[in-house]
């Protein structure tokens, strides 16, 4: 058993088999991170991008454990610091892919700052978040993003706190590319991480995860077949936003407010409903504020995809500005002598 | 007064000029008055005419503290010679003093019969109610102790900087603020300092603003001209260059140094470097100097706080560059869980931390060093690092150097400490060649050889530093404890119990790094004196006094390595009857000494956010050995 890859590098197209480590996973059988880990090392496989460009970073949880499974370079750090390693990393190599793999609790409590900055920054990471509404690996206890008045080990009477919104904190934090998937639906899961992966700059992918341990169920009602298709609104850029068995419900908009409509029943023609369009962010906005509770469908897919400059090529590009200006003094002993000096004989 | 401007030389006095050796000056006024400006230049001006000198900027640290209060008195304290000079000095020869508040506050420090020159323009009742001066020190009699000279600094700024149209309008109020030239004038004057080196900072401070470079220029020469003319002012003093090594020499602070150690140390090791830091007190500095060295492939990173500073810098190393951070005490203490998981992961990491006064936000721009125990043994676990202190401003290159070193070959974090009288204190630099720089030797693995990454270097016991990125060398690594032979996660005891050991043996190790320590003094005898960082210069300046006075048996050593210590150190403490241990904390390294060598250091210890005065260690010396 190694830490290192023992497969023999070929040319030939590389298979999910090939992002495979030797390390045995140990997530709780039935555990949703799995079809997670199988769904990332297919798009990786799919993807143009050599095996050894691939870096992992993850801070504490149950979905830190990730670099352990990835047959890549990997880096499981402290817990909610991810961000920050990541940013390291892409500063001194910008041209690695960099990931990091997340949960409800190490991005949204603890890692908290690490993450707004990372996006404000752009850096070109692709976040992973797990959302499984709890924390799992210290034996559940409600997490930022669990609902009001949870029942957990360390809420008996109820959860006192708010939760919060991941996808409306990244694009208030003017992210670039923003996302929500599942890890029921392998498909669009791989779809959605491909597009990630695709993005240059920071691309934050909401995962709605189950534990099945500790907060078993929580997103069934998006996953669900017989729920799911009045419960979810998939996201298709140019189509118009149509939900429900037969694609009869629709989502319209009334003033500033996204207003669900059945077309069956004659109260909106497909004409009149919103198409999406991932370039828009007072859509995106919009849309990231639906929580699926509210009488409105939980939107699936890309809210929110631009292009803005990122961190590490706008950090490097100084540098690399600075030593075509200056070439002259790039010595230790010139720049010990510049400015002012003065001879003692 | 400055009518005379023109017709007065303003290079030569004609009054009489006594030579004297040296001289312990103290410029104090309110904060936002400009002390530490005309400060830093006085002293860059005695540098420039051959002097030695240690400087002590002291200020509060609030950026504009209530004016006219005690709270708000910025100081610089200077001591320049002709001979070696190691400390700032105890008690000032003058006291420049701006207003009643600073009066109050720094009187005491003046010698007896000292030089006090006070602005009076600045002692109406308002001021000396904000001074809480119940009586005017002008006029009670308790003053009477000192030579007096009354000038009305602001009077005679306005006279001079509006005596003549300037080229654009400047305001009464930016008139005035010229007012600390025209008393460095007035000071350069007392100790015949040539004003060219004051005239071309203006001009290049204020560049952009001509009739302020202007305004300043005349207040500065209205300063000079206003001594060589005014009958208080009968003579000056001269101070004869300090002979000096032969050599290129620069103004340097342990600030500047720190960061140029870390460019030389990337160039040397062929390294990138990389800074993220947030900006704190006293440390900032390192920050700013090294974001104007990205041509030396230095990249920075201002991060949003001080644990993704450290954890930015350990990403950076896991990428194959040099990854640093710098910080003061608070900083420290967020920074030591990234720094355990950089101790576990085998990485490089400098963390520079630029002692002050604590616990919490304590005294932040007042100096201490009380973080030694804190970088040593501040972490969860067993947990070691090597810990590397510097002794002088200049010295913070060497050292700083020093550490990067260590982390890269050793593939270990290293913490570099110096502190606020270090990183704010400036002194004359004898210029080094990077030819006299130790190799810094290192090997990234950057090909598939059959090496693997937690395969050790024999000497070193490093882990190989794997170039991410490498094809065929994917490897994973974290907190989690690793297997000794493959770095896979082990929960194994008997794995964890070596892998402790086998970390403690690696930072051990660089004992053998360590030169045979020089004692400055008899190679035994009835006292050593034991230090590290910033009290190098106070300590062995107590103890050439002390010499002087007849004792004969004391020794110095000053540490640079406190972790480990220096494997000469126990056969050298137990030749002396007694160990003194000076420290400005409650005495950590005297904890460490008695612990490991188990003999009686006697600690002498000061938190007062101020660096030791000589009469205080001598005085200790006479305590233990008795007056001579």
């Amino acid at each position: 058993m190694s830490a290192v890859t023992t497969v023999p590098l070929s040319a030939v197209k590389l298979t999910n088999k090939d992002y495979e480590s030797d390390q045995e996973v140990r997530w709780c059988p039935g555990c949703g991170d799995y079809a997670i880990l199988r769904q990332t090392q297919k798009v990786l496989a799919d993807l143009d991008i050599p095996r050894e460009k691939h870096v992992f970073v993850s801070g504490i949880g149950c979905s830190s454990r990730f670099p352990y499974y990835m047959n890549t370079y990997g880096f499981h750090t402290i817990h909610g610091r991810a961000p920050a390693f990541a940013t390291g990393i892409k500063c001194v190599q910008p041209d690695l892919t960099v990931w990091i793999a997340t949960g409800d609790g190490d991005a949204l409590s603890i890692g908290g700052n690490h993450l707004i900055h990372i996006i404000r920054r752009n850096v070109g990471v692709k976040i992973l978040l797990f959302n499984n509404r709890i924390y799992g690996l210290t034996k559940g206890q409600y997490s930022p993003t669990s609902s009001f008045g949870k029942l957990t080990a360390s809420t008996p009477m109820g959860s006192p706190d708010h939760p919060l919104n991941p996808l409306s904190l990244a694009l208030g934090c003017e992210a670039t590319f923003v996302a929500r998937t599942l890890d029921r639906d392998l498909e669009h899961l791989g779809q959605t991480l491909h597009a990630a992966a695709k993005h240059k700059g920071t691309a934050f992918v909401e995962i709605l995860q189950n534990c099945n341990v500790f907060n078993d169920g929580e997103w069934f009602e998006y996953t669900d077949k017989a729920t799911k298709p009045l419960s979810t609104l998939r996201l298709e850029d140019g189509q118009p936003l149509v939900y429900g068995q037969n694609k009869e419900r629709g989502i319209r908009l009334n003033r500033f407010t996204l207003e669900p409509v059945d077309m069956s029943k004659g109260e909106a023609k497909v004409e009149d409903l919103m198409k999406a369009d991932s370039s828009d962010l007072n859509q995106a906005l919009a849309l990231s504020r639906i929580s699926g509770k509210d009488g409105l469908p939980l939107p699936i897919g890309v809210l929110y995809k631009v292009e803005r400059s990122c961190f590490e090529d706008d950090v490097v590009g100084q540098v690399r500005k600075a030593q075509a200006e200056k070439p002259s003094k790039n010595d230790i002993d010139s720049l010990l002598r510049a400015g002012e000096t003065w001879t003692v004989s | 007064m400055s009518s005379t401007t023109e017709t007065v030389d303003i290079k030569k006095t004609v009054k009489p000029v006594q030579a004297t050796k040296d001289v312990v000056i103290y410029f104090a006024g309110d904060s936002g008055d400009g002390i530490q400006a005309i400060g830093g230049q006085f002293g860059h001006t005695c540098v420039r005419m051959g002097n030695d000198i240690v400087t002590f900027p002291d200020f509060p640290a609030e950026i504009r503290a209530p004016a006219g209060t005690q709270a708000g008195v910025s100081g610089y304290q200077l001591r320049f010679g002709s001979g070696e000079v190691l400390t700032p000095g105890d008690a000032y020869d003058a006291l420049i003093a701006l207003n009643p508040a600073a009066l109050q506050a720094r009187v005491k420090g003046l010698k007896t019969n000292g030089l006090l020159i006070i602005n009076t323009d600045k002692f109406r009742e308002t001021d000396l109610k904000k001074a809480q001066c119940k009586t005017n020190p002008l006029d009670d009699g308790s003053l009477d102790g000192y030579q007096i000279f009354r000038v009305d600094l602001t009077k005679l700024t306005r006279a001079a900087v509006f005596e003549t149209p300037l080229p654009a309008t400047l305001s009464t109020r930016e008139g005035d603020r010229c007012q600390n030239f025209f008393a460095l004038g007035m000071v350069c004057w007392l100790y015949q300092r040539s004003l060219e080196p004051t005239v071309q900072y203006i001009k290049s401070k204020f560049g952009k603003r001509a009739e302020i470079a202007e305004a300043n220029q005349r207040a500065l020469r209205a300063g000079w001209v206003y001594c060589e003319n005014t009958e208080t002012f009968a003579s000056s003093y001269e101070i004869a260059p300090a002979k000096h090594a032969p050599g290129l020499y620069r103004h340097i602070t342990g600030n500047q140094a720190t960061a140029l150690g870390l460019v030389a140390a990337g160039q040397k090791a062929e390294l990138p470097v990389f800074l993220a830091s947030y900006p704190i007190t006293p440390a900032s500095d390192i920050l700013h100097q090294l974001s104007r060295y990205k041509n030396m492939n230095v990249t920075t990173v201002q991060a949003e706080d001080e644990i993704a500073a450290a954890c930015m810098a350990i990403g950076a190393s896991f990428a194959g560059a040099l990854g640093c951070t710098s910080t003061s005490g608070p900083g420290l203490d967020l920074k030591q869980e990234a720094l355990s998981l950089a101790i576990s992961t085998e990485l490089p990491l400098i963390v520079v931390d630029v002692q002050r006064g604590g616990p919490s936000t304590g005294l932040p721009t007042k100096t201490e060093q009380a973080d030694l125990l804190a970088a040593i043994y501040g972490r969860h676990g067993e947990c070691p690092a090597p810990i590397i202190a510097a002794s002088s401003p200049s010295d913070c290159f060497f050292a700083v150097y020093e550490a990067a070193r260590i982390a890269i070959k050793y593939r270990t974090p290293v913490i570099f400490l110096t502190d606020g009288y270090l990183a704010n204190g400036a002194e004359p630099w004898l210029i080094p060649s990077s030819k006299t720089l130790a190799p810094i030797v290192h090997k990234q693995l950057v090909e598939r050889n059959g090496v693997m990454p937690f395969d050790r270097d024999p000497d070193t016991m490093a882990r190989q530093w794997v170039r991410i990125g490498t094809p065929g060398l994917e490897y994973r690594v974290g907190g989690l404890e690793k297997d000794q032979k493959t770095g896979n996660i082990s929960y194994d005891p008997d794995n964890h119990e070596a892998m402790g050991y086998l970390r403690k043996a690696k930072i051990d190790r660089i004992e053998r790094e360590i030169p045979p320590t020089v004692i400055d003094g008899p190679a035994s005898g009835d006292l050593l004196l034991v230090g590290w960082g910033s009290t190098h210069g106070a300590i062995k300046s107590a103890m050439e006094r002390q010499r002087q006075a007849g004792q004969k048996g004391i020794s110095q050593i000053h540490l640079r390595f406190l972790n480990p210590l220096p494997p000469d150190l126990g056969d050298i403490l137990k030749r002396f009857k007694h160990v003194l241990v000076p420290e400005m904390n409650m005495g950590q390294l005297s904890i460490l000494i008695r612990a490991k060598y188990v003999l009686p250091a006697k600690p002498l210890n000061k938190v007062k956010g101020q660096p030791f005065t000589i009469t205080e260690i001598s005085n200790a010396i006479e305590a233990i050995l008795g007056g001579k």
